[in-house]
Formats: C-alpha cells, structure tokens, sequence
C-alpha cells in the first residue's frame, strides 16, 4: 500500500484544469437561471447610470470636441460596469466560503485555479450581458458606435478584459474577508475613487491640477481613452496597448496571490 | 493492508495562542469506523481539516490510505470524500445538479459522473426531489445529498464531521442507519460527533478528545468498563444535600461515586446493581436525604466522559478552536 503510494503520480491533463473550471462556471451561472431578479438587478443599475448620466448631467457638461455627451459617456459607463460587476466575484466566494462550499471544493482532486477561474469567468459572462443591454438601451436614447464594427466589438472585448482583471482584485479580498456583508463593503469601496476620479464621466483637464496627476495614471482613465478611441474613432493603438498592459499587469500579480489565498482559505 | 488507513502521531496545530490540536494520536485499521468524540471546541473539525488536507499540521504526520496529508495531499483528495458540519451543497442547483457537479470535479467522465448521480439519488432517497433545486429540501434532506455528494468518487476513507448535528431525532436515526451501510461496503470511516449516543451505535473504535488531546481510547465496551458495571444514579430533592448523598452511600459501589452538583446527582458505579439498591435507599433514608429519583443503568458514554474529565461534556466551552476566524456564525440559512 504504502509502496504505491509514494510511487510519483503521473501528472494531471492540463484539461481538467480547464474543464474544472467549466462546471464550476456553468454552476455559478445557473444561479442566475434559479434566481433572474438577481440578473434583473445587477442589470438595472447600469442601465439607470446611463439614462441619469444621459439626462441629468447631459446637459450640463460640454466636451470640447464631442457633438452629443451620449457619445462621450458611453465609453465611462462601460468601464464603471464592469468594474462594479467584477465586485460581485468577491461576495460571491465569501458566499461559497461561508456556506462550506469552499471547503468541499478544497478536498476534491480538482484543480487548485478553478473555483476561482470559474467564478471570474462567470462574472465575465454576466458583465457580457449587463453591457449588450446597456448599450441596448444607449443606442435608444441616441449613442452610435462611429469608429465602424470591428472597433466596437473591440470595445466590448476591452471592457470585458479590463472587467475579469478586477475580477481577481476582487477575488483575494472575498477570500480575504470571508463573508459577504464584509465583501460587499470592502468590495466597493476602493472601486468609487478609481472609476469617479478617471476621464469616464468628465474631462481630466476639468479638475484641478494635483488630481489629474492621479487620474491620468488611473487604469481606468487610461482603458476608459482606449473604450473612447474604440467607439467614437481616433488613434487606437497607444491606449488600447496600454490598457492591455495594465491587464496584463494586474492578472500578473492578482491571479497568483488569489490562487495562493484560496489554497489556505480560512486557514 | 499493512498500514492502517487513518494513522496520525504527534499531530499538532495552533490557532494563536490557542493549541487546537495538541499531540493526537489516532489510528484506524481499514474498514473500520473510528468515532471522534468531543464537546464543542474539543479540536475534532480542526482535526478532519488536517485530515483532509484543508489544514496544514503545525507538527507531527499524518497518512491517510498510505498517503502523507501535506507531500501527497493532490494525490490523497482523489481517495477521500468529506462531508463537513454544514451541508455544502449549492441550493439554486438541483440535487441531480450538485451531484453531477461533484462527479465531474472527480474527474469520473460525463456518462460516469451522471451514473453515480442516479445511484447516489436511489440510495439516499432523493430521486423524486432530484429535479427540485436544494432551496426546497428539508435539513434532513440537505444532509443526505451532502453525504451523497461525498461518496460519489467511491472514496476509501469517509470523513463525516457532526453528520447529524441539527437535526431532529428521526433524520438522525435514518442518517445513521445510511451510514451503517456504507461501512459494509469496506470503505473506512472517521465520523466526530458530540453525540455520545451516536458514537455507541455507529463506531468500533472510540477516541475522546478534550482539549485537544486524546483522553481516551477504545472499544464502546472497553470504555463503558472504565465505569464499570452498571451505573446506579440518584438524584436528591434538595441539590444542596447532594455532596451529603454521595458520603452516605461511598463504599457501597465498586467505585467512587461521581457528583453532578448542577444536577443534583450522585452517580454511582456498582457490580450487581439489585442488591445494593435497598442499601442505598436505607442508608440515604437513615442520612435523612430526600431521594426524587433513583435509577439503575448500563452506562453511557455521557458517563465516560464524567469518569474521564470529571465533568459532563455539554458543560464544555461552547465556542473554540473548531470555528477559526468567523467560522462560528456560519448559518446553514436556507435565504436572507
């Protein structure tokens, strides 16, 4: 017995990697089957950002060069949405962490990324859904893609990318606080400075001089230029690059520590 | 089979200051039923979650069907199946669902992992609730499917931490005759409770942890003997004179006899228990002690833990090491 089993083992597929991945994904997003008013919700809040920034704000704000502020906002609220959906993924594992599931998932054989990839990639296809009907609703109440199809589509793929970033972000602090009235709070709070203090809603030359410091290193002000450049036209190489870096960069460093959080969960 | 399919020695792990295991030793044979027995906090979860590799030891080794818990921990879940204290099953998915989803993360295939799904649902009798989503399910209910999520991947070695915790007397008694029947299947058993009555009927082996040590060691029988014989109690009209009882009737017993001053009784060890009955009346009578109840008894394992720790088990700390860091308010809510 004991001979056999310090025998080396032979190595995983890489395929269960990604197929456990899958079924914890299809799992989460059955929830949204079970439950739809928590799709309605999450769905409803963008969808109100829009018309209130659209019609209370629309008329206020002049930007220098962009006929209708339609045009201008939409890039912002594409990112301010998926970041307030990648929060979700924080509550949603303190959720699991609470209620024991994290701890079944632990002591199966499956691969260690997977209930943390399964649950980012979820909330990347809900985020999916929440922008197709914001920009539904964006197009009804005047916003045009000017910059042809390829580049919207592209917008879409930037958002969604830049979303499942912080979705990682937000997955080591889920871990990290463990339940979800905490995950909820700790979830957001870092997120509103980040998204109002950006070039999403106004421009950065309208603040003063010591803030545009922070704003113009801002990842969201730079992925918000790229979304900008995407939908209303201009030189897209540079921001969209950049905002690829900042991707690149966060998955770097976050997938790593929320792996390795999740191998101790509540440890 | 030359090492047993559970052995642990010297196992140690702190949380803080506080030492949630403290040098455990345990060991058991394949095919057999090691019961863990303990008051809340007494260091059994913290123990499974060594066990089952959701917890690195601060000390000490543990092997688990020949495999090491830390060097071979990948290689061990694919042995192993764990059902916690609160039923893990997710409730916006049906049971077919939840354990369809666990068969797949054991990696049985597609075909595989829905054929055990049928079979699970047939032995825990949920097939007709099999396409109702958990949400719907009694506690009772929760807990089968959870023990049926636990077998899927036809695991050597069972851990079942509090499997009937929660639950009203009758789910427990067809819970247990469940478990009865996985034994006979050949798959080892470590099962923790606070029951001490469950431990009886289910283990064949009993290890009492208190603090987190082993107290204690044995067969239900071996351990019933550490009483010995028959178990005489005697519960007094007015508490106060319950030290009083016990000095009236020492000596009569084959041992001493143990107070329970919170209960007003006096527990006495006795080998022919009839015979000594009308003494112990006669002598309380003549010490002028009220008696309000008077009971003759094979002793249970409440009375081994009396025996061992000089205290009832319930009386333990109610809260411990076994819930780390916000464990304690894990509700097993249905929805807020």
């Amino acid at each position: 017995m004991s001979s056999v089993a310090n025998r080396a083992l032979p190595r995983r597929p890489l395929w269960w990697t990604v197929s456990d991945a899958a079924a914890v994904t299809k799992r989460n997003l059955y929830r949204y089957i079970r439950v739809p008013t928590l799709l309605l919700f999450s769905t409803i809040q963008p969808v109100m950002f829009v018309l209130l920034f659209t019609y209370v704000f629309g008329g206020a704000i002049q930007v220098p060069g962009v006929d209708s502020y339609i045009d201008y906002l939409m890039a912002g609220i594409l990112a301010q949405t998926v970041i307030f959906g990648s929060t979700q993924t924080g509550v949603g594992l303190a959720e699991d962490l609470s209620r024991g599931m994290v701890d079944r998932f632990r002591s199966l054989p499956m691969a260690r990324s997977a209930v943390l990839a399964g649950r980012t990639v979820s909330d990347t296809v809900r985020n999916l859904f929440v922008v197709s009907l914001m920009l539904v609703v964006g197009t009804l109440v005047g916003f045009r893609f000017h910059a042809g199809v390829v580049p919207a589509l592209g917008a879409v793929g930037l958002a969604l990318a830049f979303g499942l970033a912080f979705s990682w972000i937000s997955a080591l602090i889920g871990l990290s606080v463990g339940d979800v009235e905490s995950a909820q709070a700790a979830g957001f709070v870092w997120v509103f400075p980040l998204v109002f203090a950006s070039s999403a809603f106004v421009p950065v030359e309208s603040m003063p001089g010591w803030l545009q410091v922070f704003v113009k290193a801002n990842p969201v002000t730079i992925t918000v230029n790229a979304l900008r450049a995407l939908t209303l036209g201009g030189p897209t190489a540079r921001p969209v690059l950049q905002s690829l870096a900042w991707i690149v960069g966060i998955l770097l460093v976050f997938v790593p520590l929320a792996v390795n959080r999740y191998r101790r969960a509540a440890g | 089979m030359s090492e047993a399919a559970i052995v642990t020695e010297g196992l140690r792990r702190s949380f803080g200051p506080i030492k949630a295991v403290d040098g455990v030793d345990l060991a058991a044979p394949a095919g057999t039923v090691l019961g863990v027995l303990g008051p809340n906090g007494a260091g059994k979860t913290t123990i499974v979650r060594i066990l089952t590799t959701l917890l690195t030891p601060d000390g000490g080794s543990a092997r688990v069907a020949g495999f090491d818990v830390v060097r071979d921990a990948a290689a061990l879940r694919e042995v192993i199946g764990l059902a916690g204290q609160y039923a893990a099953v997710d409730e916006n998915l049906t049971g077919r669902e939840n354990l369809d989803l666990v068969g797949r993360l054991y990696h049985l295939g597609k075909a595989e992992a829905r054929r055990r799904a049928e079979e699970m649902l047939e032995r825990f009798d949920l097939t007709d609730a099999a396409n109702r989503t958990v949400k719907t399910y009694s506690g009772g209910m929760r807990r089968r499917l959870d023990l049926g999520a636990s077998l899927i991947g036809r695991p050597k070695v069972l851990f079942l931490d509090e499997p009937t915790s929660g639950l009203d007397p009758r789910s427990r008694f067809s819970l247990w005759d469940l478990i009865r029947e996985l034994v006979v299947d050949g798959t080892t058993l470590l099962l923790t409770t606070q029951y001490l009555e469950e431990a009886d009927r289910l283990a064949d082996h009993i290890a009492v942890i208190d603090g987190g040590r082993v107290i204690a060691e044995g067969t239900t029988d071996e351990l019933k003997s550490r009483v010995g014989g028959d178990l005489l109690a005697v519960r007094v009209a007015d508490r106060a004179r319950v030290t009083e009882a016990a000095e009236a009737i020492a000596g009569l017993g084959s041992g001493a006899p143990q107070v329970v001053a919170e209960a007003g009784e006096v527990s006495l060890p006795v080998s022919e228990g009839a015979a000594i009955l009308a003494e112990v009346v006669r002598r309380l009578d003549a010490a002028g002690v009220e008696i309000s109840d008077l009971s003759l008894h094979r002793p249970t394992l409440d009375d081994v833990f009396l025996a061992l720790t000089g205290r009832v088990a319930e009386a333990a700390d109610d809260d411990g090491p076994d819930t780390p860091r916000g464990r304690a308010a894990r509700p097993a809510r249905s929805r807020a």
